[in-house]
């Protein structure tokens, strides 16, 4: 198939950003099996669920209250999951075709997808970012998934190797590129503090969902909104974010 | 409910979602109201396990040596050092801290 420029950048964004995104599959696999989960159950996420934040956060419930807090778990990963839908609903015009190809891209639409086929300037570019972000994610990050799993199966008490650090990491990690906004970063502090807040008084799990709270207050009043209103579309933050947009940028400036 | 289950059920749950975003027409996003709040969960929620993963203890709160570590990892991620590098630095950081003997 023979490429334009700004086809061309839409690959290379593809791979960095894919590349990037899988890298830390490995912190997941191994905070999964120190969890409790096996081997099997880690990998299975991987594969099925297919969405970061929602895998930590299912892995992190379960990591403080065990199997009892099952439903907290789920119903925690599931708010997650609910801005992969949005991201759908703004995708779908792109990906077009058969159902069967719908499915596959449905499967796949995660933050970075849909990052780096929104930041193409034409429609075939968007659909080339859009699946080679998707293959170089989903191969990298069920590898690096199993690679955790296996490292975390060998390193014994999780605690000794700093690993439930680690885990409180890793959600940083999620949440800093999300906090640009005044808004944002009013709903992060007002949720943590109610969680904190919690903790001692309800079962393990629970916390966290109340947090969700702050989310839906703030937001459905609009409070801290920035003056520019540009708020209103899902954000899309990931981890090779800065090669994005200047992806996007040199494109722009190529265009005759 | 086992492992198996919640792994199954939460995998389900998740992929549904994205399937129900190329079902629903585009307009939905017109409203900013509930596009808006779905995004602002998300920052909730990663909000509150931060939280609950630093200082949460089977029995209420703990100040051990994931404070610290939870503080490097901010400080890393501020001057934007990539992801995998910060997580295992703050591993690194409760693991040295306990292996010193406190925390």
């Amino acid at each position: 198939m023979k490429l334009n420029t700004a086809e061309r950048q839409a690959r290379r964004a593809g791979l960095a950003v894919g590349l990037a995104a899988a890298a830390y599959g490995v912190s997941y696999g191994a905070l999964a099996v120190a969890a409790g989960l096996d081997v099997w159950q880690t990998c299975v996420m991987s594969l099925l669920m297919f969405t970061g934040g929602s895998q930590f956060a299912l892995v992190g419930v379960i990591s403080t209250g065990g199997v009892a807090a099952g439903p907290a778990a789920i119903a925690s990963a599931a708010i997650l999951g609910i801005r992969n839908g949005i991201y759908g609903v703004r995708v779908s015009p792109i990906i077009g075709g058969r159902w069967w190809k719908r499915v596959a891209a449905a499967w796949v639409t995660i933050d970075e997808t849909t990052a780096v086929s929104t930041n193409q300037p034409d429609l075939r570019s968007q659909r080339i970012g859009f699946w080679t972000t998707a293959a170089c994610t989903f191969i990298g990050w069920n590898l690096t998934t199993l690679i955790g799993a296996l490292i975390g199966d060998a390193m014994g008490d999780p605690r000794q190797w700093g690993l439930d650090a680690a885990a409180a990491a890793a959600f940083v990690g999620l949440l800093w590129p999300r906090l640009k906004q005044r808004q944002t970063i009013a709903v992060a502090a007002a949720a943590a503090v109610i969680a904190l807040a919690l903790t001692p008084v309800l079962i393990p799990g629970l916390p966290v969902l109340v947090a969700g709270v702050a989310a839906i207050v703030i937001g459905g009043f609009n409070w801290f909104s920035s003056p520019d209103g540009d708020e209103a579309g899902p954000s899309v933050p990931v981890e090779a974010e800065e090669f994005v947009e200047t992806e996007t940028l040199e494109t722009e400036g190529g265009q005759p | 409910m086992n492992l198996w289950m919640i792994v199954i059920i939460a995998s389900l749950a998740c992929l549904s979602l994205k399937l129900a975003g190329y079902l629903v027409p585009p307009s939905v996003l017109e409203r900013p109201g509930p596009s808006r709040v779905a995004n602002l969960l998300t920052v909730a929620l990663l909000s509150a396990l931060v939280g609950v993963q630093s200082f949460g203890a089977a029995e209420g709160l703990q100040l051990d040596a994931r404070a610290p570590a939870l503080l490097v990892a901010i400080l890393l991620f501020a001057i934007r050092v990539p992801f995998v590098v910060v997580v295992v630095l703050a591993a690194v950081t409760a693991a040295l801290i306990r292996l010193s003997g406190w925390g």
